[in-house]
């Protein structure tokens, strides 16, 4: 046994840590691959297409236009000049404000609600694990059914929140939720905040949990008021938590597309850049003109994502505390 | 059956250098234990003997043959943690045989061995358990066992009893001197920031300071001849008292040096004196803490009970021959 | 007022508002309940507590238009999606947690930012794929779509377990000659079984949840997972929606999620914020 390694040269055997490398290597190899294959190819395509003027009907007839999906100077036979293309069309600017617009308002929502309902289920009481199992249902639910649920419930004639409404004697008649212009956007947020809720809520909940509890103790015994306390500790201490959940909800929400499809078909006030991408894609035979709209999403939220790491040094690998 | 020879061994973590170029020669069979204060290093030597880390410079040698880039499956090694590190999820004897099973040894064999370890260590009526179902105590029998059966030549603890408690402590280390008697071909190296437990261990005691080895000797080399003021006070229960300046200058040299025990009541030609601040009553000795003028009071060892003179005045002188002096840099002066 | 007058008062707030947290939960599921058990007429009458208890919505789902079949259709795209999905997360989790190596800190935070991409962003090249494989109209359009927010979640999601278990139990099976295959699933996934289920199942969910690729990639009614079947659940005519069978399709394909989370309850929460990615 003594003599089994006898006279080798340093660095002909592999030690540990390379054999570790190598085996590291290969346990990552068909993970990047499949990632390459349905997530970096399928995006690069996407932007080739937003080039060109391919159609659904023929993916290999296109040929490559330049910007033109995006911006094009037309100059008409009256000599009038008219600007074509995404970054000229209406709808598209349309789209960009309903998503900016329910993005801020439904996060901003769901953080609030959702540190109360935080706040609620950290405290000690009976039949807390009661209102943990019911907050979960929301989330529980497919996004599809909810739409379906509340649609259900938003609907003018028959739905019940018109009937509270109208008992309650907040309305005189019931009102077209989901189908009338000033109240389509209001419908979608209610719905996605109900759903979304409890999921911010569960990561507030996590991060109040890691607070440790002597320092409530010390904070009662100091006779400092539960309101200062909530500001001046419990806040300060679960806002990096609080920080990464909002900035994931905020993606989310970016690129939200089931719910409004579904809540609120083909109603210009809810109509977000998902929504009009896939329309144009699928639906109306622009495809290469859906893939530009598709890409100009995808830049947005990587612009957003790049300042926020940039401007936040936010810790997202988690790598920061082993 | 194993001579480890480290030649200039270093180690850095990226920009950070831990080991520092140890030179190192462990003899075949020996008992050498790895001493110092937490962070200088110690477990990062042991890994490096293990194989777990890799050397960054120099060369590690097994009975002459390159260690440096052999796996540690194949140094012939077995391993004791802190943690004890027992698969949780398997019997404690599947935890025993995992090693052999690897290995592709016959099932007789693995039986045989694991149920004869177990003998040794006293737990052949536990192997059906798991590790969450037995004591401290048990978990590290058992992990001691996991290396025993391993067959190594080397043997390495890093801080095996830290998580025990102390009445534990003391039988398990008991049991490991019982261990290292009947293996007695088997080289072992043992981490602990412990001096007592250096000293009753050890064939020899290597003192680490700062990634550098300090001192290696025998466990009463180091005691009487103590070669810097670091390993003077490390090594030794209570601690050396170290007088300088004023108290150092008419021994010629920068500091000196007295345990407890060479310090003795004189009340004609007093080196010393001062008033009697604090005492301790050990049952078989009193430590008698003296102000004298010095940064620390002097601790003085008197056998027996003593009747403390409390805020009394006392004369103390050293045992003669028994001073060590530090010039300046710490080194002594002989 | 005194004080304990004052501790009343806080405390009925308090409940009042854990009451008001439950029923804005809870309700919409109930009354989804409470519909789907109507027939008839009665379906136009709003009800507060269940009066009718008739299973004719469900018998119409059942029988017809091929709802089972997108049930099935469903159980298999998710199922498959999760096992593929866990087969190659368990592994390169490992490595991500515990092998230390150049650019390690940057594939994590690409891998998250797979997860975060617009599903829509990659829809036409996933479209141009799918066809040119030939699997358009298929479960496989489906399974292969998925991987690109289930590979991320789990990878992601076991790597933060992974980390956790301790390095000291790898090293002694570094030392008994565990390779790094073996170390995986011999000593590893039986420590990790749960961290397993739970991510399989918030994978699951989100699989059996999906609609974006689901709608696109499929046309015939055959082929539709279940959101795609309920959402284009259809009358006679437009104007006369099937409300009585959408909502006992809903309270069918809902019930054993709601039981499952409810199950896992613990384990769920857990998962979720280690993730701490998506709903
Ligand atoms: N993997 C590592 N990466 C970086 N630094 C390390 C690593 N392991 C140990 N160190 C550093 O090396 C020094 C010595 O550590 P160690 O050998 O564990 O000390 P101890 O003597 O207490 O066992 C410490 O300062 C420690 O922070
Ligand atoms: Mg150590």
């Amino acid at each position: 046994m003594a003599n089994r390694n006898n006279s080798r040269p340093i660095g002909r055997e592999l030690d540990l840590e390379a054999q570790r490398r190598r085996a590291a290597f290969l346990f990552l190899a068909p993970m990047i691959i499949a990632l390459f294959c349905v997530a970096a190819w399928p995006l690069l395509r996407t932007i080739y297409f937003s080039f060109t003027n391919t159609s659904l009907t023929d993916l290999y007839g296109g040929e490559w236009i330049g910007f033109d999906n995006y911006l094009r100077r037309r100059e008409l036979s009256s000599g009038r000049v008219v600007w074509r293309g995404t970054l000229a069309d209406p709808a598209w600017w349309n789209a960009v404000w309903n998503t900016v617009r329910f993005s801020v308002i439904s996060v901003f929502f769901e953080t609030v609600l959702g540190l109360i309902v935080a706040l609620v289920l950290n405290a000690e009481f009976k039949g807390r694990g009661w209102v943990r199992a019911a907050i979960l249902i929301p989330w529980a639910i497919p996004t599809i059914v909810s739409a379906k649920m509340w649609a259900w419930m938003l609907n003018d004639q028959f739905g019940i929140i018109n009937d509270i409404f109208i008992k309650l004697g907040l309305i005189e008649r019931g009102i077209a939720w989901t189908a009338s212009i000033d109240t389509a956007m209001t419908a979608v947020l209610v719905v996605d905040i109900w759903k979304t809720t409890p999921f911010m809520a569960l990561l507030c909940l996590a991060g109040l949990q890691m607070i440790p509890r002597d320092i409530y103790e010390a904070a009662r015994i100091d006779g400092v008021h539960p309101v200062k306390v909530f500001w001046k500790i419990t806040l300060p201490l679960v806002r990096p938590a609080l920080m990464v959940a909002v900035i994931f909800r905020m993606l989310d929400a970016l690129r939200i597309f089931d719910l409004i499809y579904v809540l609120t078909p083909n109603s210009k006030a809810t109509k977000t850049m998902s929504v009009i991408s896939r329309e144009n894609l699928i639906d109306f035979d622009k495809f290469a003109y859906g893939s530009a709209q598709s890409t100009l999403l995808f830049a947005i939220i990587a612009v957003f994502v790049s300042l926020y790491i940039w401007l936040g040094r936010v810790n997202l690998s988690g790598e920061g505390n082993r | 059956m194993a001579e480890i020879v480290l030649k200039n061994v270093t180690k850095s973590f990226g920009s950070l250098e831990v080991i520092k170029g140890a030179n190192l020669r462990i003899e075949s069979g020996e008992f050498m234990v790895f001493v110092g204060p937490s962070g200088c290093g110690k477990s990062t030597m042991l890994r490096l003997i293990s194989g777990l880390e890799s050397i960054t410079s120099g060369e590690l040698t097994f009975d002459g043959s390159l260690m440096n880039n052999v796996v540690p499956s194949k140094r012939g090694i077995a391993m004791v943690f802190q943690s004890y590190a027992l698969y949780p999820h398997m019997k404690v004897f599947d935890n025993m045989a995992f090693g052999m099973k690897l290995a592709k040894a016959g099932a007789d064999e693995v039986k045989n061995r694991v149920e004869e370890a177990a003998r040794l260590l006293q737990i052949d009526h536990l192997l059906d358990r798991l590790p969450k179902q037995l004591s401290g105590g048990q978990r590290q029998r058992v992990a001691i066992g996991r290396a025993i059966v391993r067959d190594p030549r080397v043997f390495l603890f890093d801080e095996p009893l830290s998580n025990l408690d102390a009445a534990l402590r003391v039988a398990t280390r008991i049991e490991i001197a019982k261990l290292h008697r009947n293996m007695d071909d088997v080289t072992m190296i043992y981490v602990t920031h412990d001096q007592v437990e250096a000293m009753t261990l050890a064939d020899r005691i290597c003192v680490l300071r700062d990634g550098i080895v300090e001192q290696v000797g025998t466990p009463s080399e180091l005691y009487d001849f103590p070669n810097s003021i670091f390993v003077a006070g490390f090594i030794g229960s209570p601690k050396m008292n170290f007088l300088s300046a004023g108290f150092a200058e008419p021994f010629g040299c920068a500091t000196i040096g007295i345990r407890s025990e060479h310090i003795e009541i004189a009340n004609s030609d007093a080196e010393w004196s001062g008033e009697v601040v604090h005492a301790e009553d050990l049952g078989s000795d009193t430590y008698m803490f003296v102000e004298i003028g010095s940064d620390e009071p002097l601790v003085v060892r008197c056998a027996g009970k003593h009747r403390v003179p409390w805020g009394e005045r006392i004369g103390l002188k050293p045992l003669s021959g028994q001073l060590h002096r530090f010039d300046g840099a710490g080194r002594p002066v002989r | 007022m005194n004080r304990s007058a004052a501790d009343w008062v806080r405390l009925s707030a308090f409940y009042a508002l854990v009451a008001i947290i439950i029923v804005v939960s809870i309700f919409p599921f109930y009354y989804a309940i409470l519909t789907s058990l109507k027939s008839g007429t009665a379906i136009f009458r709003v009800d507060y507590i269940p009066v009718d208890f008739s299973f004719k919505n469900y018998a119409t789902v059942m029988t017809g238009r091929n709802f089972i079949r997108s049930v099935v259709n469903s159980v298999l795209v998710a199922g498959t999606t999760v096992l593929f999905a866990l087969f190659l997360a368990v592994t390169a989790s490992y490595a991500l947690s515990r092998v230390r190596f150049r650019g390690r800190a940057l594939l994590l935070v690409t891998i998250l930012g797979v997860s975060m991409f617009p599903q829509i962003a990659v829809l036409a090249g996933l479209f141009e794929l799918v066809r040119f494989l030939g699997i358009y109209n298929t479960p496989w359009a489906m399974v292969l779509s998925y991987t690109i927010f289930t590979l991320p979640f789990t990878v992601w999601v076991l790597t933060t377990f992974m980390r956790d278990l301790p390095i000291e139990i790898e090293e002694a099976a570094i030392i008994d000659g565990a390779t790094p295959w073996v170390i995986i699933t011999k000593v590893f996934m039986p420590l990790l079984w749960p961290a397993l289920v739970t991510t399989g199942l918030l994978a699951f969910i989100g699989a059996w949840n999906e609609f974006l690729f689901a709608l696109t990639f499929t046309i015939s009614e055959t082929q539709r997972t279940v959101p795609v079947a309920i959402a284009l659940l259809s009358g006679a005519s437009e104007q006369e929606i099937p409300w009585g069978p959408i909502m006992a399709a809903s309270v069918i394909v809902t019930i054993p999620l709601v039981v499952l989370v409810l199950i896992f309850q613990r384990k769920i929460v857990a998962g979720l914020t280690a993730g701490g990615v998506k709903g």
